[in-house]
Order: structure tokens, then sequence, then C-alpha cells
């Protein structure tokens, strides 16, 4: 649908988050906890911040939550039985997704739907609907725009907001969805104010060419970049469990006795255990592999195979990693060599 | 640091050394490991107070283990890491030369395992003013009371293990959150989860634990996990006047039996 841009004074988004929740969604906004702006459920605006580049984490755990139960299952002399879990997902209302974290479920609706549709990811997407927040600010880990991103970018949200200053807020609504949650609290919303987004946006510096840069990574497989690169890189799973993209997940079985349930949980490339084979044989034997893994997964392999940039710039793996493990510096090093 | 620099460069030049784990500038006013394998690359090394990276888990990440003999820009919990690993057979003196930094960021001059051993005799290991005072708080706190704090700092970890990787102790190639043959604790991030996994890991590090700091620092969701383990350094100090990291041929606390030990909990 085409867009269509309203205004909405800083008084009715307070209503708006009232009345959602009281129409029984769950509504989630980025607030603050001691040092660190996460996404949990907001019942009131003066529980939101604004004071946030991009939050702690991203908000794929909407969709994709760090641990999902699959079913539960009885164990019998002679049989398992299986039993689904009670689907019972709430209607969410993401509020103050930044552009970026908006064009993350791109991605990961890409992995998710790209042979077997994913039920459990489509449904929980299905009843989300997606407020985003245009960035005033960026820092100098953000590079959104070296990945077709923009802190402007309608792309993924359902409504986008843009704050003017201190003030009201711009409001676009831009898909169906996004329609929907209009008409239903349409009284809440002014007139288009004729007002131009573009100036109260960040201008985040563009640090590579995408397009070359995939190019590039991909005939660089035996390069030895991916080991000078990591050699630092501790191998923990901080960078993919913040990143908006990473989908990888592990399935476990948790029982007491003859019962249990089976439960798919985060996983992350850079472990060393994800590609242990049963054999002892690990193809992925050492952190380099693994750093390499990580990068041509979302600047190679998903061009190739799923016509998309795995990455969206939001920055989230650099500020989070203990070890100073900085994406975009390793992109343009990688465009560089 | 000068002196640090010069000696870095004279190690690589007269191929003493085939590499040198030490602090560079990082991104937006960060510093970060770096690895000087040439001579020149050694002005790259940096020391300042935001040096904090305990350095030596480095020496047993395979790539770097396997680059030849290694030297070492250590303060005083590299040095106490270097040498418990090494009271844990992990490290010998031969492969690691010391490059001893003071906590006024001087270089000092470390020959050997035994030269280490008598500096840090002279240094302090206290725990942080600031980490002290929770703990002292938390020992003041009721059963149920230290059992909700914990719950609630622990709800929100995702199980990234970055506590487990930033440790120079947390070596093993298979951490036995990892063994599911029985599953000992569950792999998922859930509330018991969290919890096992949390204290058992402070359970492993009794005894071993050398009060860095790191694995608190790592957590990306800043959980204060560093706490758990600081709390086991008071305790074997107190139970059993057991310090680690303090000599390359110490004992394992918990595994070893002896005679005079206390047995106050058996009750």
């Amino acid at each position: 649908m085409e867009t269509e841009k309203r205004s909405l004074s800083k008084a009715s988004l307070a209503t708006l988050i009232e009345q959602l929740n009281g129409n029984g969604a769950v509504v989630i906004g980025p607030q603050k906890k001691d040092n660190l702006v996460v996404f949990e459920p907001l019942h009131t605006l003066a529980e939101m911040t604004d004071e946030y580049i991009a939050t702690t984490q991203s908000p794929k755990d909407v969709a994709f939550p760090k641990i999902e139960r699959l079913f539960n299952y009885h164990v019998t002399q002679f049989f398992v039985d299986q039993e689904a879990p009670v689907k019972n997902y709430p209607e969410v209302v993401l509020i103050g997704a930044r552009p970026c974290d908006a064009a993350g479920f791109d991605s990961l609706t890409a992995i998710f739907t790209w042979d077997t549709k994913d039920t459990l990811y489509m449904e929980r997407l299905a009843l989300t609907t997606l407020i985003g927040m245009s960035c005033s600010s960026h820092d100098a880990n953000c590079f959104c725009t070296s990945v077709n991103g923009h802190p402007g970018s309608t792309h993924g949200s359902d409504i986008l907001l843009t704050r003017m200053g201190k003030g009201d807020f711009i409001a676009e609504i831009v898909t169906e969805k996004g329609k929907a949650l209009y008409d239903k609290y349409a009284g809440l919303f002014g007139p288009d104010s004729g007002e131009d987004k573009t100036k109260y946006l960040t201008e985040v510096p563009v640090k590579f060419d995408v397009a070359e840069t995939v190019k590039k990574a991909t005939g660089m497989f035996e390069h030895p970049i991916w080991l000078e690169q990591s050699l630092r890189c501790i191998g923990c799973g901080a960078c993919a469990y913040v990143c908006p993209t990473c989908a990888c997940f592990d399935i476990q079985d948790e029982s007491a006795g003859s019962n249990g349930h089976r439960v798919r949980c985060w996983d992350s490339c850079g472990f060393g255990l994800f590609t242990l084979h049963t054999s002892g044989h690990n193809p992925r034997e050492v952190q380099s592999q693994r750093w390499r893994q990580r990068v041509l997964h979302k600047f190679s392999y998903m061009p190739d195979r799923l016509s998309l940039v795995g990455c969206v710039g939001c920055g989230r793996c650099s500020r989070a990693c203990p070890v100073d493990m900085n994406l975009s510096e390793h992109m343009v090093s990688i465009a560089e060599a | 640091m000068d002196d640090i620099r010069k000696k870095a460069k004279e190690l690589l030049e007269s191929h003493a050394v085939d590499v040198v784990i030490g602090y560079g500038e990082g991104t937006a006013g960060k510093v970060r490991a770096i690895f000087p394998r040439k001579a020149e690359d050694a002005e790259k090394l940096i020391f300042d107070g935001r040096c904090e990276q305990n350095l030596a888990v480095y020496l047993l990440k395979h790539e770097i283990k396997h680059m030849g003999k290694k030297a070492i820009v250590a303060t005083t919990p590299v040095m106490r890491s270097i040498l418990q690993v090494a009271s844990e057979y992990q490290l010998t003196q031969d492969e690691v030369l010391v490059l001893g930094v003071s906590p006024e960021g001087k270089y000092v001059e470390i020959a050997d395992f035994a030269a280490m051993e008598a500096y840090l005799k002279t240094q302090d290991f206290g725990i942080p003013a600031k980490d002290k005072a929770i703990l002292d708080k938390l020992e003041g706190m009721t059963l149920e009371g230290r059992w909700d704090f914990w719950l609630e700092q622990l709800s929100p970890c995702f199980k990234c293990y970055a506590c487990r990787a930033s440790c120079p102790m947390c070596y093993c190639t298979r951490c036995f959150v990892e063994v599911n043959a029985p599953q000992w604790i569950p792999i998922a991030a859930n509330e018991l989860g969290n919890v096992e996994w949390h204290l058992l890991r402070a359970m492993h590090l009794a005894g071993r634990c050398i009060n860095c700091g790191e694995c608190g620092r790592a957590c990306p969701l800043e959980i204060p996990t560093h706490l758990l383990t600081f709390k086991g350094v008071e305790d074997v100090k107190e139970d059993f006047n057991v310090v680690a990291g303090t000599s390359a041929s110490m004992d394992s606390l918990l595994s070893s039996y002896k005679a005079d030990d206390k047995e106050t909990f058996i009750r």
C-alpha cells in the first residue's frame, strides 16, 4: 500500500499505549534498566525511554524467543506420546524498534521460510505490529547505510514514527497491518503536519560499498584475513544473541522421569560445539573458521541464497563484544584486502 | 610503557619470542588485545587504565598456543592466571615470557615463575571495594533474600557464555554444561538452567578463581556473575587458607585431601 502520513502527539502516544494494553495487546518498548536499554512490556509512556541508539538486545524474541517449547512428551513402555503445547501467542505491539531492527525481521523471515515454513515464527510474527522509531542519533558502531538501510527507513515497520526534536511525532502508516491498527485508533492521530522527517534524522556515514564487499568476500574463503581478524575473538555467543538477524537454534529435550518437553533455544556458530560431529570430527575446528562462517553467512551465503544481506548494521555485536570485535571495521578491511 | 614496547621489540627482533600478547588501541576509545609478531608492530602496544582484559585467556587459545613462544603483557591478574593454569599443567615456564606491569603501569622484569611468585607476594589481591560492599550486603541477607537476588540477576542470562569464554581458567574443551550423557544441567536459558550454570561454574572455580572480574566485565547484559566466584575466593581463603594463582606448583584445592582440612560443614 501507499504510505499515508499522519501526526501523533506525545500525549496521544501515551493514550495509545494505555488503550492497546487495555484492549489486551502486549505492548513492548525500550526501557532503561541500570546501564542497559531493554525491550520490556510497556504499560505507560513514562516507562519508555528515547535515550538509546539501539537497545542492548534486538527485539527478535517477539517472533523468535530464546526458548520455544515445541511439544510435550510422555514416555510409556512401548511408545512416546507427543502433545503439541497450547499456542496462546499474544497479540504484540512492538514500539520503538529502530529501522535496522525492523529490517532484521526480513532476514529472519527469509531464513525461517526458505523451504519448510517455520510456523512457530510465522504465527508469532503475524500477531506482531511493529511501530518503528526513526533515529535522531547514532554512534560509531552504527552502519545501516552501508547495508541498504537508513535512519528513517520505513521498510519493515508497520507504522514508523519520527520524533520532531523533543516534540510530537510524524507517523507514517506503511503496511496493511499498520493501517488496521491506525483504523482502530484513528481518533488519536492528527492530520499530516506537512513536516519533512529528513531534518530530524541523523546522518550515518557509509563505511563500505555493500555490493562490492559481498562480491569480494565471496571469493575470500581461503584468505588469511579471517585468522588475523579473529585472533582476539574468544568464541562466546554475545554477538549472535544480541543480533537481530541471527537465527540459529539448538534442539534440546528437558525431561523429568517419563515426562518432558522438547525446546529450541538460541545457538551460535561462534561456539566450538556448534558443528562438532558425533564422530569427534569438527569441520570448523578453530575460531578463525567460525568467525569466517559468521561473516560469510551474512555477507555471502545469504545474499547468494536468499537475495538479501544478512546484516542490518545496528552495531549491536560490536557494542556487546567483550574483546572489541568491530564488524564494520572488519568489513572495511575485507573491502580493502 | 616505552620500556614494555622496547622489550617487546627486542624479543621479536631477536626471535626470542614468536608473538607478543598485549594491548592496543581499539574502536571508539576502547582498547583491545593485539598480537604483534613483527618487531615494527611492537610500536602499537599501549598500556593505560583502560587495559583491564585478562590477556591470559589467549595463552591457551588454540591458534595462539600454537604460534610458538609467547611474551605477554602481564598485570597482577594475568600473572596469577598464568601460575594457576601452570599449576593445572596447562602451561609451562618455557612457553611464556612475562612482561610484568605494576599497578602503577611500570614495567617489571620477571625472569621466571619463581620470580613471579616472589613478585606476587608483594602485591595486593583485594576484591574491589565496590564488589566487596555488595558481597557484604549479600552476606547480611537471609537465605531467601539472597536466592531472590540471584534469581533476579540471572534471569536475563541468555547463555552466550561470554563469562566462560573470557576466563583463563575456563579452558576445558568440553565444559560440564555441554556434557549431555547424562545431561547435568538444562542447556536452555530458563530459570533453572541459568541458576545451575552460574552456580556450578562458581563451584568449578572455587580455589581457582583469581578474582580478576573478567567474567562480569565480559557479560553483555552486565550480570555480576563475578560476585559468585569472588565469594568462593573469600570462602577458600577463610576455610582452607588457599589463595589461587600464587604458585605454579600448588595442589588443586577441591581435588586434594588434607588431614587437617576443616570439616565444620558436616553437622
